[in-house]
C-alpha cells in the first residue's frame, strides 16, 4: 500500500500507486507531485496498474495534481487503470480531461 | 492506536450453516477507517454468496462514498460523533444505510459534477457516483442518513 516514484530514461516521473488512492492518503499524492515540480520535474505518469480502488477524493486530487502539473508547464498522465477504474472515469466524465493509457511504458513512450 | 471497530451481526438461525441477515456497525468520524470498514462489511455483506466482481465493486464504491461524506460532510471530523452503518441482506439486494450525526443537507442542491465548468473541481462527485452504483438511493428528510439498495450478486 503506498505510492512510490521512479524516474524513465527519458525524464518522466513514474509514481505508482499500490492499493487504493482515497480520502485518507490523497494528500500523499499531492504533496510527492509538489516536491516533484519544486525540483523542476515536469512530466508525470501516475501508474495504476495496482490500483485497486480510487474513490471521488482521490478522482478529485488527481484533478488539482493535473491542473497544477499543467499550469507549471508540464503534462500528467495516467496507466493502467482496471476496466471498473476506467468505468469510473468515463462516468465522471473525467477520461475527457485525461491522456490515458493502457499502460506505463505507453504513457512515457507519449511524452 | 484507534480503538477496535465492533461489528453486530445478525443471523437467520443459530449454528455453523447460518447465513447472516443483516449487520451493523458504529464507525468513528475519522477518514483512516474507511478502507477497513469497506472490507469488512464487504466481507459479511458477501458471506456464503458468490458476487459478481461488479456487484462487489458496486458496494465498495457506494460504501466509500457514504463513509467519507458522512465523516467529513456530516459530522465534518468531530470525534464525539458516529456514524452508524447498517445492511439489511436479502437474497439478491443489499439495503445499505449511513447515518451521521450532523445537520443533514438537502441532496436536491447538489450540482452535477459532469457539467464542463465543473469537471475540473476537486469536490462533488460522490453523490453523483453512489446514484450511478446503486439501484435506489433515499435520503431521510433531514438528509443524515443515506439508503443504498445494491446488487447481491
Amino acid at each position: 500500500m503506498g505510492f512510490s516514484k521512479t524516474t524513465s530514461g527519458n525524464g518522466v516521473t513514474v509514481v505508482k500507486v499500490d492499493g487504493q488512492l482515497i480520502v485518507g492518503n490523497r494528500q500523499e499524492l499531492k504533496q510527492l507531485i509538489h516536491e516533484g515540480l519544486e525540483a523542476g520535474e515536469r512530466k508525470f505518469v501516475i501508474d495504476c496498474t495496482h490500483t485497486g480502488y480510487i474513490d471521488s477524493s482521490g478522482l478529485g486530487a488527481l484533478v488539482t495534481i493535473s491542473k497544477k502539473v499543467r499550469e507549471s508547464g508540464g503534462d500528467m498522465r495516467l496507466a493502467g487503470l482496471n476496466d471498473d477504474l476506467r468505468s469510473l472515469f468515463e462516468l465522471t466524465k473525467l477520461d475527457s480531461l485525461f491522456t490515458i493509457a493502457k499502460s506505463p511504458d505507453e504513457a512515457i513512450k507519449g511524452f | 492506536m484507534t480503538a477496535p471497530l465492533a461489528l453486530c451481526v445478525r443471523h437467520s438461525r443459530p449454528g455453523a450453516q447460518s447465513v447472516p441477515e443483516s449487520v451493523a456497525l458504529r464507525v468513528p468520524s475519522d477518514v483512516n477507517h474507511v478502507e477497513a470498514v469497506v472490507e469488512l462489511m464487504i466481507r459479511h455483506c458477501f458471506a456464503g454468496q458468490s458476487p459478481s466482481t461488479r456487484a462487489v465493486f458496486r458496494l465498495r464504491v457506494a460504501l466509500a462514498e457514504a463513509l467519507a461524506n458522512a465523516i467529513c460532510s456530516g459530522n465534518r471530523q468531530d470525534p464525539a460523533k458516529g456514524v452508524t452503518v447498517s445492511a439489511e441482506l436479502l437474497p439478491d439486494l443489499i439495503r445499505l444505510s449511513v447515518a451521521d450525526e450532523g445537520d443533514g443537507f438537502d441532496p436536491a442542491t447538489v450540482l452535477s459534477p459532469t457539467d464542463q465548468d465543473a469537471l475540473e473541481r476537486e469536490c462533488g462527485r460522490g453523490l453523483f457516483i453512489i446514484r450511478n452504483m446503486a439501484l435506489q438511493v433515499e435520503f431521510n428528510e433531514r438528509g443524515n442518513i443515506i439508503w443504498m439498495t445494491l446488487p447481491r450478486c
